[in-house]
């Protein structure tokens, strides 16, 4: 029987790590994720786990530290946010092309600057080409699953890539919600011990990790890096069928709510997915017009076929993202999809919108708006441009 | 094969399928097999006369470029040998000079 209980995002992965145990923490604290080398930091001095904490002087040191842990055999992590992954962004690299399965805990919160504490992707996607498997949640819950299944997915022998386990900074980090977790035993079993097959204190290995790798070798790597994150596909789908025969909550590279019949429908990342579902509820409930959403799971690797797929039953389509890019066209999700729905000849309208920046809130009634929009769209095959933007004060009828 | 070196197995006519996962290397001491002397942008010169075996210079180099048997310096490792000259600067009898080039 599943344990009921209500903790915050935060508390939720900090008690996933208790029951993983996993052999190494460096960890530097930074909001809004420093509950969790907090609680870990409490777990152990309380003896309930063994985890090796190192106490480090920034991020920088706690990625470095994370990837030594683990190139020496051991199963390592990490947690930050924001500017804390922003100074760890040479190792993330590293963490990635040495082929280490990392695991770690990112409370997505807005980079500087301006100087801002609250949630949107800016830090997660701006790491997005550093070669880390990013899974993504909507809930406590889910960030929770998220968690646990990140393990088996960085360490199968197909993959060897770390995982970016990322929530949506307070408004899951620090929202307690109710939440089922799994039996210590059978976390511990879902996980496995681990075993790694190549490790540099094996005294019967001679090894180097990180060589130096000139222009004669580093594009067949980075060819080969690829492979990994292409068979990734199947090993999360995989992970996420065995995770559903323990706890009955299926997980793939994305949920489709409402999508059977959809005629309109957002794709989106992270907690706000929940607000636009409400959005659902009342406009079909009232309108029984046929809208649907599409939230991200797994943005990389990128489920693009299967994106397409999903939409191309829908005649207009809203893409939303919680971070800039800077392309001054679209922000990342929208650019990603966009490519996708281009591949399959789609002729899905698409708009592209910025919402949630810095925190900002996003309401139901802001989706009633998208959904709007979305039929007007869908009818004058009018697109105002490749952006627009949700909330937003401005002089101007339109930002494109 | 006991004599097979790194590049025997991965080198740059090898498909990325070759390419080790990480490019991890299991082996050790590989570094002796590439010759990273032709760095060298200048050279040290040991005259044998004016050496008195005191062995400063050995410990300081970072590459491990002069050779030691039975208690004696030997010729530099010209293979290895970067050039950076703290052997020069170390050495108390000036049986060390520095040559420019290679």
């Amino acid at each position: 029987m599943a344990i009921r209980e209500r903790l915050s995002g935060n508390e939720a992965v900090a008690y996933a790590i208790k029951q993983v145990n996993p052999d190494v923490m460096p960890a530097f604290p930074i909001t809004p994720s420093t509950e969790i080398p907090q609680y870990v930091a409490n777990y152990i001095a309380n003896g309930e786990i063994d985890t090796e904490f190192i106490h480090v002087e920034s991020e920088h040191s706690a990625m470095s530290a994370t990837i030594g842990a683990s190139a020496a055999g051991a199963r390592a992590i990490t947690a930050t946010s924001s500017c804390g992954m922003a100074l760890m962004w040479e190792e993330l690299y590293v963490a990635a092309s040495n082929r280490l399965p990392i695991v770690l805990a990112l409370v997505n919160r807005a980079l500087s600057g301006p100087i801002n504490i609250n949630a949107d992707h800016s830090d997660s996607m701006g790491a997005r080409d550093s070669g880390w498997i990013q899974i993504y949640a909507e809930s406590n819950q889910e960030v929770y699953d998220n968690f646990i299944q990140a393990f088996p997915i960085a360490e199968d022998k197909r993959v060897h890539l770390p995982v970016m386990v990322c929530q949506d900074g307070f408004i899951t980090s620090h929202g307690v919600e109710n939440i089922l977790l799994v039996e210590d035993d059978r976390v511990k079993s879902f996980v496995g011990e681990y075993e790694p097959e190549h490790y540099l204190l094996n005294p019967e290995e001679k090894m180097a990790v990180g060589p130096y790798a000139v222009s004669n070798y580093y594009m067949e790597t980075k060819r080969a890096q690829r492979q990994a994150m292409i068979q990734a596909r199947a090993v999360i789908l995989e992970t996420a069928a065995r995770f559903e025969e323990m706890t009955g909550r299926k997980y793939g590279f994305f949920e489709e709510y409402q999508m059977e019949d959809a005629e309109y429908a957002v794709v989106i990342i992270g907690s706000a997915a929940g607000t636009c579902k409400a959005a659902i509820n009342e406009i079909r409930n009232t309108t029984g017009k046929k809208v649907g959403l599409i939230k991200i799971r797994v943005f990389r690797p990128f489920p693009e076929e299967e994106i397409a797929r999903a939409l191309s039953g829908v005649k207009a389509a809203a893409i939303m993202d919680r971070s800039e890019m800077f392309s001054a066209t679209s922000g990342p999700l929208g650019a990603e999809v966009r490519a996708a729905l281009y591949q399959a000849r789609s002729e899905v309208e698409v708009v592209n919108y910025f919402y949630g920046l810095g925190g900002r809130d996003i309401t139901v009634s802001d989706f009633k708006v998208v959904y709007e929009n979305l039929e007007t769209i869908a009818r004058t095959h009018v697109v105002t441009g490749m952006y627009e933007y949700i909330g937003l004060r401005s002089e101007q009828s339109e930002e494109v | 094969m006991a004599n097979e070196k790194i590049y025997d197995r991965i080198n740059e006519q090898s498909p990325w399928q070759d390419i080790t996962e990480g490019n991890k290397i299991f082996e050790a001491a590989t570094s002796r097999d590439f010759c990273t002397g032709e760095w060298r942008t200048a050279t040290p010169v040991w005259d044998a006369d004016k050496c008195k075996q005191c062995l400063l210079c050995t410990p300081v180099c970072p590459d491990s470029s002069i050779p030691v048997t039975a208690g004696k310096r030997e010729s530099f490792d010209y293979d290895h040998c970067k050039g950076c000259g703290i052997c020069a600067k170390v050495c108390p009898f000036g049986a060390i000079g520095m040559r420019e080039g290679k």
